[in-house]
């Protein structure tokens, strides 16, 4: 047990809390409908957050998510309605031109010296506005192979349905469980967020390549944006330019509420899964309820970020004594390990 | 990379052959592990380095000694890749070497431990063992095995510590120790250490002090630089001492006593009688009253209790080496740290100084060791720098206008001779000299009745020089109380009424009157 794994716990504690409400007020919330509708209707958020939770873990922000979201299903649509692409060449086109456009700003974040709010806000208006200039419209996809992975589901015995959306979310979560925490590339990745307020730049001198992980990080946050438009896509069938407005910062909201440190350095894929399920439940509740207005649910998540990002203050000010008052049994072995400073 | 391999011959170095042997006679008859040949560094106009020969054998703790400037932090980053030298040869076992990174220089053999410990704080231990080098079954990282070795590694290190936890949850002496282990266990000859007891305890010295012998035994090469002399002694076999850029000796621990080490560092011969101070002391102090009394203010890891006095018209001297907790003193009168014991009498009345603000609000002055980074704003023009303290001493509401701010900024230009066109130009563009008399003309603007100065007279021309000495002994004239910081000891001895002695970061004694004198200085620090 580490103190770092305290915020992942307290937001698992916060969801059960949240889905044990729903179900006390609404039995249905025990369904496998709800459940896999929380999977499918949150996927493309979900599959974006992830590539946040490593951008603000490397000790960086990507404001462009949204856009490129936009961009991609824009993108798809007119390849596949005017140029008559396969979708499955349309996707692997948008997803080279999604890395490429991560790694520019990647590139030019560690290269200039420029703070990443600033390249992918620029970012953010370049694939908003690219999106625009391709149609002012909203544009129905159809094509056989949409159609096809529509009807891709598991059903579950009660009815409920697991789609292909879902499964890929729940793909991409696992591999970036994986990468975050069993490849170099992902323990540099803390590495950097860690030590970027030390003095010598201790990441640096300890060997990591930071330019390429820069890039690199940038880089999979941008394809997982444009997968997640992919899938916008298909959920919704058609490419609109104004879709996705300000889901980078549903993605921020879920990546924090996750237990991820905005500083850097500390954080888990698998907490932004529960961050983004916990937006789930919020919403189906507020749509259950029927009396609310769907903007509460920006209200309780807007509130559930304060809390967090509190608790998240309090911890890294008192990291070092923290985790001996958390776990009693802990706090002998550490005082012994800890040589005691003696007053001279 | 392979090396072009080089014997080492006195003919090569260009050394007369007999100097080198009387050299190598005082020493062991092995070839050193390092060795540096007439190193040079300029930085602009400041040489950094000038013809530094630095030997390292195996199996030793050699020691790197000097005082600010003196060139050892230059030494250790031309040795370790971080700064290009300018001239001079790096061997690493008689083949030389050009590390272009601490990486590289790491990857040869030369780790490095800093005193700003260089791991990542949010990573557990073990993770920053193996950061980069971690072990990995099928592609993927094994951190049962990174745990476990990294267990029995600190095992070695007699560190027995959940390996698991964040590195930053442990004392700086722990987290000292797996940086050490890290770079040892990355196959380091070299190890090099600066600072690495500034921030410890003396328990958690002894800690580090096992370690470094147990690595000592086994033959890597250890270059450690500190300011603790009683260190030094405890741990080192060998002494190279540095001055201004330039080595002045190498000596064998056990054959350097203290007084003559001291000497070597400031670069000042005893002199066998006393030296006659030629500063008229008349007797101040008690007479006037003590403008400024602290009783026993300390912070812990940071100053030992101190009583001081200083009555108007006095000027009372701080000497120590660097490191001697000279300038933590100033910084604690002057409420830039807060200290956590003791008391402060300003003109008898009890008061607490929390904060600079405070200690403007009693009358007090400070101007900082390191105008660069601490006291001129650069892009400021010289009126602006020479009003800052004064306005902040009248509260932001109530602005000066600007005739008056001129008129002051005149007054201070032609009374400090401030060589500058007009009162506009930005104050970054001044020579050194006149860059601290703006700083000085900033606390006389605000009229102060007590002022720190922290080292006033570094690294500006004879002239200058000459000037800041006189003016300070006119505003002790005039009836100001003053505290100088100094590490030029004739200059201390020169305008001093008292002089406080420390060392280690506690105060060890006071000479006053005829008691005060270079000698008498530099025996007070080497006294056991």
């Amino acid at each position: 047990m580490r103190s770092r794994a305290f915020p992942l716990i307290a937001t698992f504690v916060v969801f059960v809390a949240l889905y044990l409400i729903g179900y006390q007020r609404f039995p249905a919330f025990g369904t496998t409908r709800v459940i896999a509708n929380f999977l499918t209707d949150k996927s493309f958020l979900g599959i974006a957050a992830v590539g946040m939770t490593f951008v603000i873990i490397a000790g960086g922000i990507d404001l462009s998510v949204g856009s490129v979201v936009a961009f991609t299903g824009v993108f798809c649509a007119l390849a596949i309605g005017r140029l008559g692409m396969h979708p499955l060449v349309a996707f692997a086109v948008i997803l080279l031109i999604g890395a490429a456009f991560g790694a520019i700003m990647g590139a030019v974040i560690h290269f200039y010296k420029i703070p990443a709010f600033i390249v992918t806000l620029a970012g953010m208006f370049l694939a908003r506005g690219g999106a625009f200039v391709l149609s002012q419209e909203s544009l129905p996809i159809e094509h056989s192979f949409y159609e096809l992975i529509g009807d891709l589901y598991y059903v579950f015995p009660d009815r409920g349905r697991l789609t292909f959306v879902a499964v890929l979310f729940v793909v991409v979560l696992v591999v970036g469980i994986v990468i975050a925490h069993f490849t170099r590339f992902g323990r540099n990745i803390y590495a950097m967020g860690g030590s970027r307020e030390s003095a010598a730049n201790a990441a640096l001198l300890l060997g990591v390549p930071i330019g390429r992980t820069t890039i690199m990080v940038y880089t999979l946050s941008a394809v997982l944006a444009t997968l997640s438009g992919i899938v916008y896509s298909l959920y919704t069938s058609s490419g609109y330019p104004r879709a996705a407005v300000g889901l980078e910062l549903d993605a921020i909201a879920a990546v924090v509420t996750g237990g991820t440190l905005l500083t850097g350095g500390v954080g888990f894929v698998a907490g932004t899964f529960v961050g983004v399920m916990i937006q789930g439940v919020i919403q189906t509740y507020i749509n259950f309820d029927g009396t609310l207005n769907s903007w509460w649910t920006k209200i309780v998540i807007g509130l559930l970020l304060f809390l967090f990002i509190i608790i998240q203050k309090v911890l890294t000010s008192y990291r070092g004594t923290f985790t001996f008052r958390l776990i009693p049994g802990l706090s002998r072995r550490a005082a012994e390990s800890k040589t005691s400073a003696s007053p001279p | 990379m392979r090396q072009r391999v080089r014997p080492f011959t006195g003919r090569q170095t260009g050394l007369p052959y007999a100097e080198l042997v009387g050299e190598k006679m005082t020493v062991q008859k092995n070839t050193p592990l390092l060795q540096t040949q007439n190193l040079t560094k300029r930085f602009g106009s400041v040489q950094a380095l000038s013809g530094v020969d630095f030997n390292l054998y195996p199996g030793e703790v050699h020691a790197v000694l000097g005082e600010n400037g003196a060139g050892k932090s230059t030494l250790i980053k031309l040795i370790t890749g971080v700064y290009r030298r300018d001239a001079g040869e790096i061997l690493l076992e008689g083949k030389p070497i050009d590390p272009q990174s601490p990486h590289e220089a790491q990857a040869l053999g030369i780790s490095t431990v800093y005193q700003e410990i260089n791991l990542v704080p949010t990573m557990s231990v073990a993770e920053n063992i193996f950061l980069g080098r971690q072990p990995r079954r099928f592609g993927f990282i094994d951190m049962r095995a990174a745990n476990a070795r990294a267990r029995a590694l600190l095992k070695t290190y007699h560190l027995d510590i959940d390996v698991t936890r964040t590195l930053s949850t442990f004392s700086i002496a722990v987290q000292q120790i797996v940086a050490i282990a890290r770079g040892v266990d990355m196959s380091a000859k070299i190890l090099i250490l600066d600072e690495p007891t500034a921030s410890l305890d003396a328990q958690e010295v002894q800690m580090l002090f096992t370690v470094i012998r147990a690595l000592k035994a086994r033959g890597i090469g250890i270059l450690l630089i500190t300011h603790f002399l009683d260190q030094v002694y405890q741990i080192s076999d060998r002494i190279t001492v540095l001055r201004n850029g330039e080595r002045v000796g190498e000596h064998l621990t056990a054959e350097l006593p203290k007084m003559k080490l001291i000497t070597l560092m400031l670069g000042r011969e005893l002199l066998s009688e006393t030296e006659s101070s030629g500063a008229e002391r008349a007797a101040v102090g008690d007479a006037g009253g003590a403008f400024l009394r602290t009783e026993g203010i300390a912070r812990r890891g940071m100053l030992q209790p101190i009583d001081l006095s200083v009555a108007r018209g006095e000027i009372v001297g701080l000497a120590g080496l660097l490191g001697s907790g000279r300038t933590e003193t100033a910084q604690l009168i002057f409420g830039v740290a807060r200290s956590d014991a003791g008391s402060v009498q300003v003109k008898g009345r009890k008061v607490a100084i929390g904060s600079p603000r405070q200690a403007v609000q009693h009358g007090f002055g400070m101007c900082p060791e390191d105008r660069k980074v601490e006291g001129i704003i650069a892009d400021l023009s010289v009126r602006e720098n020479i009003i800052l303290a004064m306005q902040a001493k009248r509260g932001w509401l109530r602005a000066l206008p600007a005739r008056k701010q001129e008129e002051i900024a005149q007054q201070m230009i032609a009374a400090l001779h401030i060589v500058t066109p007009d009162s506009s130009k930005p104050a970054g563009e001044l020579s050194g000299g006149n860059q601290q008399k703006v700083i000085l003309a900033r606390w006389l603007a605000s009229q102060p009745e007590f002022l720190i100065l922290d080292e006033p007279t570094r690294g500006i021309d004879v002239g200058a020089h000459a000037e800041i000495i006189h003016i300070i002994k006119n505003l002790c004239a005039q009836g100001m109380a003053l505290l100088v910081i100094s590490s030029e000891l004739a200059e201390v001895v020169d305008y001093s009424h008292r002089v406080v002695v420390l060392r280690d970061r506690q105060k060890l004694t006071e000479l006053t009157g005829e008691d005060i004198s270079e000698d008498n200085i530099m025996r007070a620090i080497a006294e056991q």
